[in-house]
């Protein structure tokens, strides 16, 4: 059989293979979908709201209509289909009509010449407001004190988690409230379409950066009443993701506008417009009391858990199923009482980001985790070991965990990692609190370990089919996939070479635009796009081998059962019949197409008990840093990690998501929040919203835990969601055991360390 | 306003509005969308390129400044269909991945290394801080910036 050096030559699953976009995106030849043009161009542009509350009395376009150069200005009356789209529940108006619920909400859209011309003309939109008070406490939305400020009700979904004895109370017991300040997912590339009328009577198609093509289809169609085909979308180049466009953002705007106009219509976010046009993660109270006995073992969990969904649902209700699932964290226990909100608010709107409502239960959790150990006398490494979960274990929905769950490897191999050296007396002052701003002396700054292990649900829960298509053409030696999976940089497209290279014995394969031209793919989130994109092409592939296998034998003679992939070779397993797959597939074409779906799961009954979620991945983290206890100051030193992988069939990528999902978990630790005040964004800027750059990034050691997981297709578990849960409490434990402060909500801010 | 820019060794002439920042300029005018635009506050460095062989953020300078100025950018360092050492160093070591931040890293990493071509990683990180990636964690675009010093 191949050898592991022609697997790495050829690039086949396993090897480091390089991805066919890096060559155009380190040309710039790689078109993002802000490098859109079309030469009649028009300039769309959004006016939102500066109210986090308020009714709509008048709205007067004529002044903008009055501009040289614009086109067109749309309202909610314009909207020829349904006025609101959403995710989930449609309740999000395209624009507001009579009340706007967030501040940043749209409220027109105009076409013009020129950028300037379409800013000017925002401006002469005169709207009235009756300004009202605005609901920003999801206490306020839960108790009833506030009137509903949308017709669905201030509470978008509550849900109970009730699991054996409601009166247990163990020999020790540990308490306390959590919060997670509201995070951005700050992809570099900004919003970005072109729109473009078609000419054939009707319809549009659209070039935009998305994560599900087949879901903005469904959502525009709807609103603009067209029947779902004449609406066609083909993916922008995509600069990021982590979940902020898995909403629709300016996608029917900018198709309106087109269909309004009749000419091709550009669109395209600043960076401030940015953080009011998508969604963020959502801010979260969370209180937990855990209950175990004398030695450590934990028995029961009971937490009541509210997150914040600003003023619309987007995904809220799914975010907080994450969330109450999986507040045991990686521990087995038997007994919880979990009670759980997703409220409406006057804040922006929450929805997707990396991690999905578990970043927020792990903070919770794993805080609770080092409470726990220190009133039981044990370290944080023991306590997590102790009460490690097993395969076979069941989890408090009653679901029992039939994944590989290596919770106790992940959290070995992690402690096995060498620390890294004591600060000397004379470090390097980059690489101390404080950094480039030299503010750090030596005698202030003290070092903390601290420790943080999650569990994540891979794919969508509650029953939903988020199936994934891939088409195989296979001719004269040559691979062509077609898919609509979203590749948003996490590298999906070498992964699918890779497939197709391994399945079929070939060197070169073909990547078709991706489309709505084929079926859905789902979306590329929930760490599900290697386990079920992958599995639809690796299905897809398979199909053309076995129609490739049954010419070779009927022109051969041979039994089909005998043939095998050897290299690029179709070979007989028992005989002589070596021929290669160009040769074989000479003036043919073979062509199949696949979907792949996960096993069904069921919605969670009202106690919260039943098979939500389709598989896990597990992973630890070991945080050492630095703080300036003077200045409040952290420098993360090192992050260890060990994560459960199932198999690594890119190990470069593979790196990549580990070392940039920890960036971002750092970033909520000690950096990043979208700081609210009475509902209005206070930092919507790359200068007052902080990103991680190369000098906070931590060294990151890694170790890839790989028994593969028998339910997915190609053994592997998705890796992009886990890098980023449990690090965040791992530095802030960290932080804790340098400064002794409690520290109980992120991301920390010096003067949390300082005063806290 | 006139403007004179020798870009990529082509000299181009424009008219253009006295307020048009360099980034706009390349992009709109010349149309080379290679070069980025991500924050709007020189914040993120997505838009660097060389001006008369510097590395700078495009959107804080006018395109009025660089006039009668050279500038390269991404689509510049091909040349005869043979790629930048830097530009090979970033594919070969994944020091990308949606490739957004790459064209302004490659170029700041290549200022960087004009200036000291033998950097430590810490040196390089320091001159890489004002280059912004949301997805790699920066360690394998370290590694890109080191594996090209080494070549």
């Amino acid at each position: 059989m191949t050898t592991k050096t022609s697997t790495q030559r050829r690039g086949a699953l396993g090897s480091s293979a390089l991805r066919p976009d890096g060559i155009p995106k380190v040309q710039g030849r790689f078109a993002f979908s802000s490098d859109a043009w079309a030469d009649s161009m028009l300039w769309g542009a959004t006016l939102r709201s500066p109210h986090p509350h308020a009714r709509i009395v008048s709205i007067d376009v004529s002044g903008a209509l009055a501009i040289n150069g614009v086109s067109a200005v749309i309202t909610a009356k314009d909207v020829p289909g349904q006025l609101t789209y959403g995710l989930i529940a449609s309740d999000q108006p395209v624009f507001a009509s009579e009340m706007v619920r967030y501040a940043g909400e749209p409220v027109a859209a105009v076409a013009a010449d020129h950028p300037e011309t379409a800013r000017r003309a925002l401006d002469a939109i005169r709207v009235d407001y009756e300004v009202l008070p605005p609901l920003v406490d999801a206490e306020d939305a839960i108790s009833g004190s506030f009137p509903a400020i949308h017709p669905d009700g201030n509470v978008i979904r509550r849900q109970r988690i009730i699991r054996g004895d409601q009166s247990f109370v163990g020999d020790v017991v540990v308490e306390g409230y959590y919060d997670v300040g509201m995070q951005d997912q700050a992809f570099l590339g900004l919003e970005a379409a072109l729109a473009l009328p078609d000419d054939a009577g009707g319809g549009v198609e659209l070039f935009v950066a998305t994560q599900w093509l087949h879901e903005d289809q469904k959502q525009i169609a709807a609103c603009l009443d067209l029947p779902i085909e004449k609406v066609r979308l083909t993916l922008g180049g995509v600069g990021g993701a982590f979940g902020g466009r898995e909403d629709i953002s300016l996608q029917v705007h900018c198709c309106l506008l087109a269909l309004t106009t009749g000419r091709p219509i550009k669109m395209q976010y600043g960076r401030e417009e940015s953080f009011f046009g998508h969604i963020h993660r959502h801010p979260a109270r969370i209180f937990m009391r855990h209950h175990a006995d004398w030695d450590g073992t934990l028995r029961r969990v009971e937490a009541r858990v509210v997150l914040d969904g600003g003023a619309y649902a987007s995904t809220s209700s799914a975010v907080l199923i994450n969330a109450v699932t999986h507040m045991q964290g990686p521990y087995k226990c038997e007994m919880a009482t979990v009670d759980g909100y997703a409220v409406r608010s006057n804040n922006p709107p929450c929805g997707a980001m990396r991690g999905f409502g578990v970043v927020q239960a792990c903070f919770a959790h794993e805080s609770q985790m080092d409470k726990l150990a220190a009133a039981c006398g044990l370290d944080p490494v023991d306590i997590r070991l102790k009460n490690a979960m097993r395969t076979g274990d069941r989890l408090i929905t009653g679901q029992v965990m039939d994944s590989v769950a290596p919770v106790e490897r992940c959290i070995r191999e992690t402690a096995a990692i060498p620390l890294p050296e004591p600060l000397p007396a004379d470090p390097d002052p980059l690489l101390i609190p404080g950094g480039a701003g030299l503010t750090a002396r030596r005698g202030n700054i003290t070092r903390g370990i601290g420790w943080g292990v999650s569990i994540k649900n891979l794919m969508y829960s509650e029953g939903f089919d988020d199936y994934a298509t891939a088409r195989c053409r296979l001719a004269n030696g040559v691979a062509t996939l077609q898919f609509a999976t979203a590749e948003v940089g996490q590298g999906f497209v070498v992964l699918a070479q890779q497939i197709a290279r391994t399945v079929l014995g070939v060197d070169t394969v073909l990547l078709e635009p991706i489309s709505t031209a084929i079926g859905s793919a789902g979306s590329t989130s929930a760490s599900r796009q290697t386990w079920m994109s992958g599995g639809a092409v690796d299905g897809a592939c398979r199909l053309v081998r076995e129609r490739l296998f049954e010419h070779v034998a009927a022109t051969h003679h041979v039994d089909p059962l005998r043939l095998v992939i050897d290299g690029t070779d179709v070979v007989d397993s028992m005989g002589t019949l070596r021929v290669t797959v160009t040769e074989a597939s000479k003036d043919l074409t073979f062509d199949e197409t696949f979907e792949h779906h996960h096993r069904a799961t069921e919605e969670l009954d009202e106690n919260g008990q039943g098979n939500c979620h389709v598989a896990f991945a597990f992973v630890a983290h070991r945080a050492v840093v630095d703080v300036d206890t003077e200045l409040g100051l952290v420098k993360v030193v090192q992050v260890a990690t060990a994560q459960d992988v199932g198999r690594v069939l890119n190990p470069l990528a593979a790196l990549g998501q580990v070392e940039g999902g920890i960036a971002q978990g750092l970033g909520l630790a000690v950096m990043e929040e979208i700081v609210l005040e009475n509902g209005r964004m206070r930092n919507p800027s790359f200068t007052d919203y902080l990103l991680p750059t190369a000098l906070d990034a931590p060294e990151v050691v890694v170790s890839m835990i790989e028994e593969p997981e028998p339910q997915a297709p190609l053994g592997a578990k998705g890796i992009g969601e886990p890098p980023c849960i449990s690090v965040t409490p791992a530095i802030v434990a960290a932080i804790r055991q340098a400064t002794g402060k409690e520290l109980p909500r992120v991301p920390v801010r010096p003067h949390d360390i300082v005063f806290g | 306003m006139k403007v004179s820019i020798t870009i990529n060794g082509t000299t181009q002439s424009h008219d253009v509005e006295p307020r048009t920042l360099l980034v706009h300029y390349i992009r709109e005018h010349a149309h080379l969308t290679g070069t980025n635009i991500g924050c709007d506050t020189s914040s993120c460095g997505a838009c660097t390129v060389h001006l008369d062989g510097e590395a700078v953020k495009s959107c804080t300078i006018l395109a009025a400044q660089a006039d009668g100025g050279t500038v390269t950018t991404i689509e510049g360092l091909t040349k005869n269909g043979e790629m930048h050492p830097m530009q090979k160093a970033f594919m070969e070591n994944h020091g990308l991945q949606c490739g957004y931040c790459t064209p302004g890293m490659v170029m700041a990493a290549i200022g960087l290394l004009n200036e000291n071509p033998k950097p430590s990683e810490e040196e390089v990180r320091l001159g890489l801080e004002g280059n912004l990636c949301r997805c790699t964690g920066y360690h394998n675009i370290v590694k890109s910036v080191l594996a090209a010093a080494n070549k």
